[in-house]
């Protein structure tokens, strides 16, 4: 198989050698690691087409991969993978500026996406905390959220239109620049978020949105975590969208701080941090109404940033803030149980409990205005008795989360690290209609296999 | 080498555990950059040195490549939320590779002896060198020499080291600088100047003037004579064993004691020396005196601005305007995390437009010896600077270590006048002070 995948690529695009396969033994998730059999770099469409073929023949699995920032273990390989990594197919293709619109290779980095479009006067909004890093194909596969999620949605909600090549090699396109399109199944939709295990991601059409005119970030400190939820509610109950609304418990401050320097109320208890955008004079208008509710909800301090680069600052702060956890233990494992925005008052206190009944240090930052949580265990991975009590800590939160209406995944995908807790979510029907799905489109069951599902 | 126990193993764990692999230093890697392979990148290279730690790989002949292909440049340590101490990695890893042995062969062996062992361990054998290379290049030897051809028959590798032979002053430090100068009024700080040994022979002018402001701005400078090299190329060659030594040595030489800073103007030299606690941490007749150096070492321009340094006044005639960008050497902004300052002196000066340079954060390419042991890549690094140093249209460019210095001119050097008008390449501090003697 390695000599036709050579054939296929050349030397330079097949890695073989145990010190090439070892760093892309693993993503972004703690703890989880297993050496791919080869890894190869195609330029094309037609390459990815090639090496789907190949691999088929000799039924070995193949597990796509971006920059490998993932936080469920999506692109980890499995026994004998050929790893797809699509980071040479790094070109942007179009900007339509007329349509709104931007076609992308699927290695393209999620911020060469943003900057193309801000160069345009637009906006692509989904900002994923390694936007920097992160592929737009990784950010389709794993339907990747980000901090604008309250108001501008998640990375589905820009997709218009996909190429993709299936398990046997064929190459579809789907969807297209029509705002209105209902023409058969939207099948784009079957690709978002499937996590590399229907099809690999080549190429995609994206929505791109004006620029807002203007934008506001304000920081309010909070002495105690429930002021700060309450906030969150009266914010959203007078009816302001703000853009982000962003919240980090006293741990996460230090952490951040300790790292960006950006002059963070180290010693609160938590911390929102606001954006709002649109309009100037509602932007101006949003800012004092909000400002006014962070005060009479119990803010000891509200901070407005001065210029757009301390608010640029503040938001590159925020995103390092998984990261930055790091620095208190070895091991940091990271959360995205998400809840409807109106139980996030009670999930957070639950997960405070159950850290505290388990021993266990958990830090917990999140998209508040979504409630998208994310509760960070702080651990060793040598110590098996404290990451069996994570495991059970992490099983009761999901529990909880599910018992409120919520799901065991908000924005990090499924993949290895929380299929054991997807059929309680879905119920035996609909666990059973996603391998239905999987079994129609990848019935040898070679791509990204024992992902999601085992089936 | 004599064979010690694997670095990697005995490193503490948690240096190795603490990176999360989340990324985020990626897009800042040159090599990363370069070839888009993990490998290649801080988080592949902390795979590979973790694997090494766990038993799981031998310190191969690819993992040595890969430690030689690492610039060492600390990108990764200003980009990494998680706070991984990369630079103490690359130092194991490096020391690793060359414990290993896969890469040795008796002419490299005699080549690292030569240079590491002798050059760089005996003040006055760099100092003779650099006279010979001095009279090689006054005497007309070396353009006779190139006229007739004679490098276009040597190997390959010879011809293209000695088109790396930099220019070398006529005076070194020693002849222009007193042991001790003191400054015209009040002395307000005692401090110690070291002199580096590139920059001793290569750019003696940057000591002169590091000197001069020191002066200006009421410090008793002290600059030893005979001074050791700080063993920064050691550490960053896998020769921790000279380095120890090396600093020793300085600390012998030197009691941080009698001076309130001891003033390096060399990035590469600064950041290493800031390591001297760290270095010999596990040496106790030298710990404690190692960890007060490394608190008194202060790059030139942090010390400046940290005294409140006068800026000069402009000239009566009013000042010409002067567009100048500024290229951050690595050890400085990311090894030492010196930013600002730099910045800082430059904008004081009278008539200096500071225009920022894209990717002025980026290696040039230098990186000690990279230029001569990865001569492809350093290129590469090299166009992509001087394209970004020409994309401001400054006509000088500012920059804190003799090895960017160096790199960048012979750049400019090779490109001729075909992109643009020639650029004068200088350390801020010397136009801090030519400033000051207008």
């Amino acid at each position: 198989m390695i000599d036709e995948l050579i054939v296929l690529l050349g030397k330079a695009g097949v890695l073989v050698e145990r010190e090439d396969l070892i760093p892309y033994s693993f993503d972004a998730t703690a703890a989880l690691r297993h050496a791919p059999r080869v890894v190869v770099f195609p330029r094309t469409a037609a390459e990815v087409s090639a090496v789907l073929r190949v691999a088929r023949r000799h039924k070995a699995p193949v597990v796509a991969r971006g920059s490998g920032t993932g936080l469920s273990g999506g692109s980890v390989p499995v026994e004998g993978a050929v790893v797809l990594c699509l980071v040479k197919m790094d070109r942007i293709i179009e900007l339509d500026a007329r349509n709104f619109t931007l076609r992308a290779q699927a290695g393209v980095l999620t911020q060469a996406v943003y900057d193309a479009a801000d160069a345009a006067g637009l906006f692509y909004p989904p900002d994923p905390g390694s936007m920097r890093v992160s592929t737009i194909g990784g950010n389709v596969a794993e339907n990747s959220g980000g901090l604008r999620g309250l108001k501008y949605g998640v990375t589905r909600d820009y997709v218009m239109g996909l190429e993709v090549v299936l398990a046997d090699g064929e190459v579809c396109r789907l969807g297209g620049k029509c705002v209105k399109d209902v023409a058969g199944y939207s099948l784009k939709d079957l690709f978002v978020g499937s996590e590399g295990t229907l099809g690999i991601v080549t190429e995609v059409l994206l929505r791109l949105v004006p620029r807002p005119a203007a934008r506001q970030t304000l920081l309010a400190t909070y002495a105690r975590m429930d002021a700060a939820a309450e906030t969150v509610s009266a914010i959203i109950a007078e009816g302001i969208v703000p853009c982000t609304l962003e919240f980090l418990d006293s741990r996460t401050i230090r952490c951040v701080e300790d790292y960006a320097h950006v002059g963070l109320p180290v010693g609160a208890e938590a911390l929102l941090l606001i954006e709002v955008d649109g309009h100037p004079a509602a932007v101006a208008d949003d800012a004092a109404r909000i400002r006014a509710l962070c005060e009479r909800h119990g803010a000891t301090a509200v901070r407005l940033a001065a210029d757009s680069a301390e608010a640029a600052r503040l938001a590159t702060a925020r995103r390092s803030a998984f990261s930055a956890l790091a620095r208190m233990r070895p091991t940091t494992i990271l959360e995205d149980a998400t809840v409807p925005r109106s139980e996030l008052a009670r999930m957070i206190r639950f997960i405070q409990e159950t850290g505290a009944r388990h021993r266990l240090e958990i830090a917990t930052f999140g998209h508040f205005g979504d409630g998208n949580l994310h509760p960070t265990f702080l651990t060793d991975e040598r110590d098996a008795d404290e990451m069996r009590r994570i495991e059970a800590a992490m099983r009761e939160i999901f529990e909880h989360a599910l018992s409120l209406g919520g799901t065991i995944t908000g924005e990090h995908g499924v993949g290895l690290a929380k299929k054991g807790f997807l059929r309680q979510q879905f119920g035996d029907a609909s666990y059973g209609l996603l391998k239905a799905v999987k079994r129609a489109l990848d019935p040898e069951n070679l791509l990204n296999p024992g992902k999601i599902f085992d089936p | 080498m004599t064979k010690t126990p694997s670095l990697l193993r005995s490193l503490d764990y948690s240096v190795l555990q603490q990176c999360m692999h989340c990324g985020l230093c990626l897009p800042t890697c040159p090599t990363y950059l370069e070839t888009r392979n993990e490998r290649n990148s801080p988080r592949g290279r902390i795979s590979l040195m973790r694997a090494i730690a766990d038993g799981e790989l031998a310190a191969t002949r690819g993992f040595a490549d890969e430690m030689s292909y690492c610039l060492g440049c600390l990108a990764c340590t200003t980009a990494c939320p998680a706070g991984v101490d990369y630079g103490t990695l690359f130092e194991a890893g490096r020391a690793e590779a060359e414990r290993s042995g896969v890469h040795s062969g008796p002419a490299r062996s005699l080549v690292r002896f030569l240079t590491l062992r002798f050059l760089l361990f005996r003040p006055w054998a760099l100092r003779l060198a650099g006279r010979l290379l001095w009279l090689y290049e006054a005497s007309g030897l070396r353009g006779l020499l190139r006229r007739c051809g004679f490098f276009a028959v040597l190997p390959k590798r010879m011809g293209e080291l000695e088109s790396q032979a930099f220019p070398v002053r006529r005076r070194f430090s020693d002849a222009i600088i007193a042991p001790i100068e003191r400054p015209r009024g009040e002395v307000r700080h005692r401090v110690a100047v070291l002199t580096g040994c590139i920059q001793d022979i290569a750019f003696s002018d940057v000591n002169r003037a590091t000197v001069d402001v020191l002066l200006a701005n009421g410090c008793e400078v002290e600059t030893p004579r005979a001074q050791s090299c700080c063993g920064s190329l050691h550490v960053h060659n896998g020769d921790l064993e000279t380095a120890r030594a090396l600093a020793r040595r300085q600390l012998d030489a030197l009691d941080p004691g009698s001076y309130d800073a001891i003033i390096s103007n060399s990035a590469g030299c600064g950041s290493h020396l800031k390591r001297y606690g760290h270095l010999l941490a596990d040496e106790p007749a030298y710990a404690a005196r190692a960890a007060a150096w490394s608190s008194k070492v202060r790059d030139i321009s942090e010390w400046l601005v940290e005294i409140g340094f006068r800026p000069p006044a402009p000239p009566r005639s009013g000042a010409p305007p002067l567009a100048v960008t500024y290229h951050e050497a690595c050890h400085l902004c990311h090894g030492q995390k010196i930013t600002s300052q730099p910045r800082e002196i430059l904008r004081s000066i009278p008539g200096v437009e500071l225009r920022e340079c894209p990717e002025a954060t980026m290696c040039c390419g230098s990186a000690g010896v990279y230029s001569i042991t990865q001569p492809e890549t350093a290129t590469w690094l090299r166009d992509r600077k001087l394209r970004h140093i020409r994309s401001t249209q400054a006509l000088v460019v500012a920059t804190a270590n003799p090895g960017c210095q160096l790199h960048i001119q012979r750049g400019l050097k090779l490109q001729g006048g075909q992109l643009g008008p020639p650029l004068r390449v200088v350390h801020p501090i010397v136009l801090l002070a030519e400033a000051y003697r207008e």
